[in-house]
């Protein structure tokens, strides 16, 4: 929503990138802790959401793709959205077989 | 940003242009991504009980390490563009000593797996069944292609930090180094992914 951003360069402040790097290593430590608890099949979706969420952040803020272009952006979640696609498409052969 | 006119520059193309090579990166783990996710379907106990060998502490030491390494790379960034020399140069060689220590615990983890004649190839590794073939074959494999991208991260950093003590990269002109720190984030990305699926996920 800030389309002026992209002309002058946009600095990101320390402040900023502490806040971000306490946050993903918060979230790995939860991450470790919650697959030490056997919950069966949810600690694999547990460890992939964070994941996803802990690469959200290193896209947007490190990456500073939030303060990128819509095209670049919308780039990016396309590859993702390809690499899923093909890990989905290839399980439900593997299942249906 | 004072640039003589005799010399074209264009940051957008650049950073395009890096953006593009990443999806090649990301699209080659990816296929890796497919590859893991259909052999632990197809051997789900397999590797459930591979990745129980697996030290969960270096293996968070190791992600912690590297999220460190990441923001302190977003850092340097930030301190170019404020145009403090030697604090962006500080925290390049931060980023450096960190992808340093990085594989230093990647050497003692793989030494201790070598010493017990896990690795690919390996006629004690195979009597333990295909799955764990697959699982420590895959390890091996994803891994070191991380690890092998450490280290070209690494050298690209090298570059950026000579560049910026010439005053070559300074706070007009400093493309160069965002793509070196896209680069190094990117490393990042994929041990976010490698570390639960390997390590985590028992």
């Amino acid at each position: 929503m800030e389309p002026t951003e992209s002309e002058t360069h946009h600095i990101i402040p320390y402040r900023t990138l502490l806040i971000v790097l306490s946050v993903l290593i918060t979230l790995t430590l939860i991450s470790v802790l919650v697959t030490q608890i056997s919950l069966g099949t949810l600690t694999v979706t547990i460890a992939l959401l964070i994941a996803a969420v802990k690469s959200s952040f290193v896209l947007r803020i490190f990456m500073h793709l939030k303060f990128e272009s819509r095209f670049l952006a919308s780039m990016v979640v396309a590859v993702i959205l390809i690499i899923s696609a093909v890990i989905f498409i290839t399980l439900l052969d593997y299942l249906y077989r | 940003m004072n640039k003589p006119a005799d010399i074209h520059r264009d940051d957008e193309a650049s950073k395009t242009g890096m953006w593009l090579f990443l999806f090649t990166e990301m699209l080659l783990f990816g296929g890796l991504f497919v590859v893991y996710s259909v052999y632990r379907y197809i051997n789900p106990t397999a590797f459930h009980l591979a990745a129980h060998e697996l030290s969960v502490f270096i293996g968070t030491l190791n992600t912690i390490l590297l999220l460190i390494s990441s923001a302190t790379i977003a850092m340097s960034i930030t301190a170019i563009q404020k145009k403090n020399k030697k604090l962006a140069l500080l925290f390049l060689c931060i980023t450096l000593l960190l992808g340093l220590v990085f594989l230093i615990n990647k050497y003692f983890e793989w030494g201790d797996h070598i010493k017990e004649h896990i690795y690919p190839g390996s006629a004690i590794l195979a009597l333990r069944g295909q799955g764990d073939v697959l699982f420590y074959g895959l390890y091996f494999f994803m891994t070191g292609l991380h690890a092998l991208h450490i280290i070209i991260g690494m050298i690209f950093i090298g570059v950026v930090s000579v560049l910026i003590y010439k005053d070559k990269i300074n706070s007009g002109n400093f493309q160069l180094h965002e793509n070196s720190g896209l680069y190094w984030h990117l490393v990042d990305l994929i041990w976010i992914f490698l570390f639960p699926l390997f390590y985590l996920i028992t």
